[in-house]
C-alpha cells in the first residue's frame, strides 16, 4: 500500500486501483533470522482497521497476516540463540549506531507507518504522525544508552583487601517479548529497543490485531544493519504462541507487558511457565492480577534495559 | 622422619549460654512457637544443643502482622540516619559479642571455628555497617528518585536462609532490607537456627522497634507459610534451585517480589601459564572452604590438560596436610558435615561417582567415631556427562576435568544450567578479561576463590537465581523505584 492511497482505508480494504493503475498489495510475513519466511502451518489470519468511533463491528479489511505457530517460535529461538554470540559481543558503540540507524530509516518510511498506524489504533492523522516520530526519537533515545549502560549501572566496589573488583552489566540472553496490545509502534519500539540495546537478543510476538506496523519494523530492521537473528517478530494469535515461549528452556528471560488486553492470556500462568527454567520475568503493569498497558508517552527510565542484565563482578587481588 | 603434629588448641564455649528451649521472635518478643519443638544438634558430635520451636503458618501469621505493624507505624516512617544508627549499632553489637557468634555457629553449624570467627562474624557485622551508612544515602544509589526524593521500602519482606552460613546469610538479608525501610521476617534453616536466635537477642539489646525483626523457625512447611502469606511484599531466598523454582511459581501471577540466590556447579579453571602453587591454594579454598557447603563452590577443576598431572599431584600433597576433626579445634582445616541428610547426600553422590568410572581419592585421615564426617575427595577422571560434573554435591567433593583451549575451557564452564561463580588462575592479564566476558557466572574470581564483601555485589546468572547481594545492586530488591513504563 502506498502512503498516498493508505490516507484512505477502503482503498487498501478493496483492493481497487488507484487511478488507472491496479495496486500491488504486500503479503504480511513473518521475520525470523533476518528473512520473510511464511508461517510453516500455512496458516494467515485476517487483520481489519481499528472500528470507527460509533461504527459496530471491525473496521476496514487491512491484510491476511502470516498465523505464527509454536514451530515458528522455536525456530524463531534458534534463530535468536545464534545471534546472541555477535550481538552481545558487538562493541556497545556499534550496537548504538545500529540502533540510531533504525531511526533513521523509520525516518524515511515515516509517512508509511503513520497511515498503517492510523488504520492499526484508530488515529487521525495528526496523532499517528506525532506517535510515529515519538517511536523514532525513541530509538534515538536507546541508541544513545548503548555505551552508557555500564558506566551508570556498573561501579568499582572498595572491598576491603587488597582487591581490584568491579561490576558490570552483561546481556541476560534471548529474550521472549509479548509486544503491547494497543500501541503497535511506539510502544513495540518501547519494549524492543531496551532489550536489544545491552546485546540481548529476541522473539517478539506482536500485537494480535495490530500487527502491521510490526512487519514494516520488521523490514526497517532488516535494512538497518541489524544482524538477522537479533530481533525476531512473529505475528499470529498471543494466546497460541506465548505459552510455548514461556515454558521455552532455552529463553533466559520473558517480558509480559504486551498480557494486558490479550485475548485468552493469563500472565500469571506464563509467569508460572517461564519457573521452569527461572526465566527473567517483566511484568504487565498493573495492580494485583489486572494488567495494565503503560502510558507510551512518558520519557522511559532504566528498568526495560536493567531487568534484562545480569550484573557481573569480577575480583583479581593486587600485588606487587 | 619425626612428624610433628599439632597439639588440640580447642576454643572455650564458655562464652556462650545456650538455653534448653527457644521461642520464636515476634514483635520484639521471645514467644512459644504453637508447632511441636525439634532439636537441633552439634553435627561435630550429635549432642543436642537446645530444643527449637515450630513456627505454625498461624506464628507465621502473627510474625507478619508484627513486621506489618513495625513497617507502618514506625520503621517506614523513620528517617534514613535514624534507621542507620540502629544498623551502626547492631554491627558494633555484633563485633563485641563476635567471639561468642563464633562459638555459637561452630556448634550448631559444624564449621570450623577459624572460618567461623575469621569470615562468618566479622563479615556479618561489616554487612550491617556497609548498609547502616546506606539509610540515608538511598537517593544517591543511582537506581530511582534523587538525594530529594529517595526511592521507597517495598514492605514487609519474608525472608529465607540455608545452613551453610547461618548468621552471614541473616546479615546479606536483613542488612540491606532494613537499611532501606522495610521491615523482615526471617526464617533460618531448621538444622541452624541459634545464631539467628541470638542475633534476635542483638535487637532488643539494640533497642531495634519491636517487629521490625522477626524470626520464625521451622523446616520447610514455615518457609512455605512464610513465602505464600500474602501479607509479604518481597521473598529473599537463599537455598537450592528446586525449592527456588517453587518460589518462582509461588509468586507467578501476584505482585510479589522474589530474588533467588540457589545453586551452583562453578568451574574453577586452571592454565597452564598459573602459578600452580597459588593456583592449588584456590582449588582447596574453593571446594574445601566450609566443608564445600558453599553455593559458588568451585567444584569443577578444568585444568589444562598439559599441566594436569602435575596439579593432581601438587593438589593431593597439599591434602595430605588438611586436619578435619573437631570444629573447635583452631588448627582444624574441614569440619563437619552439617547434618545427617547432607551427608547421605554425599555420601550418595560420591558412589555414583564411583559407579559412572569417575576415580575417587582421599587422604589418610581418621574421622571422628560420633557426628557427620567425610574425608575430603577428589575425583579424577570425570566426563561432562558425569552425575558429580553436572549437579551440586555440596559437600567436600571435587571433580577434575580438562581442556585443551581457552574455547573448550569456556564451553565446557559454561556447560551448566547453574551460573553462579567461576575461577580463571592464569598470568595473563588479557586472557583473565576475556574469560571474564565469556563465562556465564554473576561473580568471576580471577586469581583468587571464595572472596567475599558487602561492597561487592553476589549472585547468579541462569538457574542460579536472580537479584544481587550487596552492594549498591544489593539495594534495588528492596526499593520501588516507581519507575515504569
Amino acid at each position: 500500500m502506498s502512503p498516498a492511497s493508505s490516507t484512505t482505508t477502503s482503498a487498501s480494504a478493496t483492493g481497487t486501483a488507484t487511478g488507472s493503475r491496479l495496486e500491488v498489495r504486500k503479503t504480511y510475513k513473518l521475520y525470523v533470522n533476518g528473512a520473510f519466511p511464511r508461517s510453516e502451518s500455512g496458516r494467515s489470519y485476517a487483520v481489519h482497521a481499528a472500528s470507527r468511533r460509533g461504527s459496530a463491528g471491525p473496521g476496514a479489511f487491512l491484510g491476511n497476516v502470516a498465523q505464527g505457530s509454536r514451530k515458528d517460535a522455536r525456530d524463531a529461538v534458534v534463530a535468536a540463540r545464534a545471534a546472541v554470540a555477535g550481538w552481545a559481543g558487538a562493541t556497545a558503540y556499534n550496537r548504538g549506531q545500529v540502533l540510531y540507524r533504525v531511526a533513521e530509516v523509520m525516518q524515511g518510511r515515516a509517512a508509511q507507518l503513520a497511515a498503517e498506524v492510523a488504520e492499526a489504533e484508530g488515529l487521525s492523522a495528526a496523532r499517528a504522525a506525532s506517535t510515529v516520530a515519538a517511536a523514532i526519537d525513541r530509538w534515538v533515545w536507546y541508541a544513545g544508552w548503548s555505551d552508557k549502560l555500564a558506566q551508570v549501572v556498573g561501579n568499582l566496589n572498595p572491598v576491603a583487601g587488597p582487591y581490584f573488583n568491579i561490576s558490570a552489566p552483561s546481556p541476560t540472553g534471548v529474550v521472549a517479548v509479548v509486544a503491547p496490545q494497543g500501541s503497535s509502534l511506539l510502544g513495540l519500539t518501547s519494549v524492543i529497543a531496551p532489550i536489544i540495546v545491552s546485546g540481548n537478543t529476541c522473539v517478539v510476538i506482536a500485537s494480535q490485531d495490530r500487527p502491521i506496523p510490526a512487519v514494516t519494523l520488521a523490514e526497517i530492521f532488516a535494512t538497518s544493519d541489524l544482524p538477522g537473528g537479533v530481533v525476531n517478530l512473529i505475528t499470529g494469535h498471543t494466546a497460541e504462541i506465548a505459552p510455548w515461549l514461556a515454558s521455552h528452556r532455552d529463553v533466559n528471560a520473558i517480558d509480559l507487558t504486551g498480557a494486558a488486553d490479550a485475548t485468552d492470556v493469563d500472565w500469571g500462568a506464563l509467569e508460572a511457565a517461564a519457573a521452569d527454567n527461572l526465566k527473567r520475568v517483566l511484568r504487565p503493569e498493573g495492580e494485583g492480577p489486572a494488567a495494565r498497558e503503560p502510558d507510551w508517552t512518558a520519557t522511559p527510565g532504566l528498568h526495560r534495559m536493567t531487568a534484562f542484565l545480569e550484573i557481573k563482578t569480577v575480583w583479581h587481588p593486587k600485588g606487587r | 622422619m619425626t612428624r610433628f603434629d599439632y597439639a588440640p588448641a580447642p576454643e572455650s564455649r564458655a562464652v556462650v549460654t545456650i538455653a534448653d528451649s527457644y521461642g520464636i521472635f515476634v514483635g520484639g518478643d521471645f514467644v512459644p512457637a504453637s508447632g511441636p519443638s525439634f532439636p537441633t544438634v552439634n553435627p561435630a558430635t550429635e549432642e543436642v544443643l537446645a530444643e527449637v520451636g515450630q513456627a505454625s503458618a498461624a506464628d507465621v501469621d502473627r510474625a507478619v502482622a508484627a513486621a506489618r505493624t513495625a513497617y507502618e507505624k514506625v520503621w517506614g516512617r523513620l528517617s534514613g540516619a535514624e534507621r542507620g544508627k540502629y544498623l551502626f549499632r547492631i554491627a558494633r553489637i555484633l563485633q563485641e559479642r563476635a567471639r561468642e557468634f563464633a562459638v555459637l555457629e561452630t556448634l550448631d553449624n559444624g564449621k570450623p571455628i577459624t572460618e567461623s570467627r575469621d569470615v562468618d562474624v566479622p563479615l556479618a557485622a561489616a554487612h550491617f555497617f556497609y548498609h547502616a551508612g546506606w539509610a540515608d544515602k538511598l537517593g544517591y544509589a543511582g537506581l530511582a528518585g534523587s538525594p530529594a526524593d529517595p526511592p521507597k521500602p517495598v514492605g514487609v519482606v519474608g525472608q529465607v536462609i540455608p545452613w551453610n552460613f547461618p548468621l552471614l546469610m541473616l546479615a546479606w538479608k536483613i542488612a540491606p532490607a532494613l537499611a532501606c525501610g522495610n521491615t523482615v521476617v526471617l526464617k533460618p534453616a531448621e538444622t541452624t537456627p541459634l545464631t539467628a536466635l541470638l542475633f534476635a537477642q542483638v535487637c532488643q539489646e539494640a533497642d531495634l522497634p519491636p517487629g521490625v525483626v522477626n524470626i520464625v523457625t521451622g523446616a520447610g512447611p514455615t518457609g512455605q507459610a512464610l513465602v505464600e502469606h500474602p501479607g509479604v511484599d518481597k521473598i529473599a531466598f537463599t537455598g537450592s534451585t528446586e525449592v527456588g523454582k517453587l518460589i518462582a511459581r509461588s509468586v507467578a501471577g501476584t505482585r510479589k517480589r522474589a530474588t533467588l540466590e540457589l545453586g551452583g556447579k562453578a568451574a574453577n579453571i586452571v592454565f597452564e601459564d598459573a602459578a600452580i602453587d597459588q593456583a592449588v591454594e584456590g582449588i582447596v579454598r574453593g571446594i574445601f572452604f566450609n566443608q564445600g557447603h558453599v553455593c559458588c563452590a568451585g567444584s569443577r577443576l578444568l585444568v589444562q590438560e598439559s599441566i594436569h598431572d602435575e596439579v593432581v599431584r601438587r593438589l593431593k600433597r597439599r591434602l595430605a596436610t588438611i586436619r578435619v576433626g573437631d570444629p573447635m579445634d583452631k588448627n582444624t582445616d574441614l569440619g563437619a558435615i552439617n547434618s545427617a541428610t547432607q551427608l547421605a547426600r554425599v555420601r550418595e553422590m560420591t558412589a555414583v561417582g564411583q559407579a559412572e568410572g569417575a576415580e575417587p581419592w582421599s587422604p589418610a585421615c581418621t574421622l571422628p567415631d560420633r557426628g557427620f564426617w567425610f574425608a575430603p575427595t577428589v575425583f579424577t577422571g570425570v566426563s561432562q556427562a558425569h552425575r558429580i560434573a553436572q549437579e551440586e554435591i555440596f559437600g567436600p567433593v571435587l571433580s577434575v576435568l580438562t581442556f585443551r583451549t581457552p574455547t573448550e575451557a569456556v564451553a565446557k564452564a559454561n556447560n551448566t544450567p547453574y551460573g553462579l561463580s567461576a575461577g580463571v588462575w592464569t598470568e595473563k592479564g588479557s586472557r583473565i578479561l576475556w574469560m571474564a566476558d565469556q563465562l556465564r557466572a554473576g561473580v568471576v574470581w580471577a586469581n583468587t576463590f571464595n572472596q567475599f564483601d558487602p561492597t561487592s555485589p553476589f549472585g547468579g546468572l541462569k538457574e542460579s537465581g536472580y537479584g544481587r547481594e550487596g552492594g549498591r545492586h544489593g539495594l534495588e530488591p528492596y526499593l520501588t523505584t516507581g519507575a515504569t513504563r
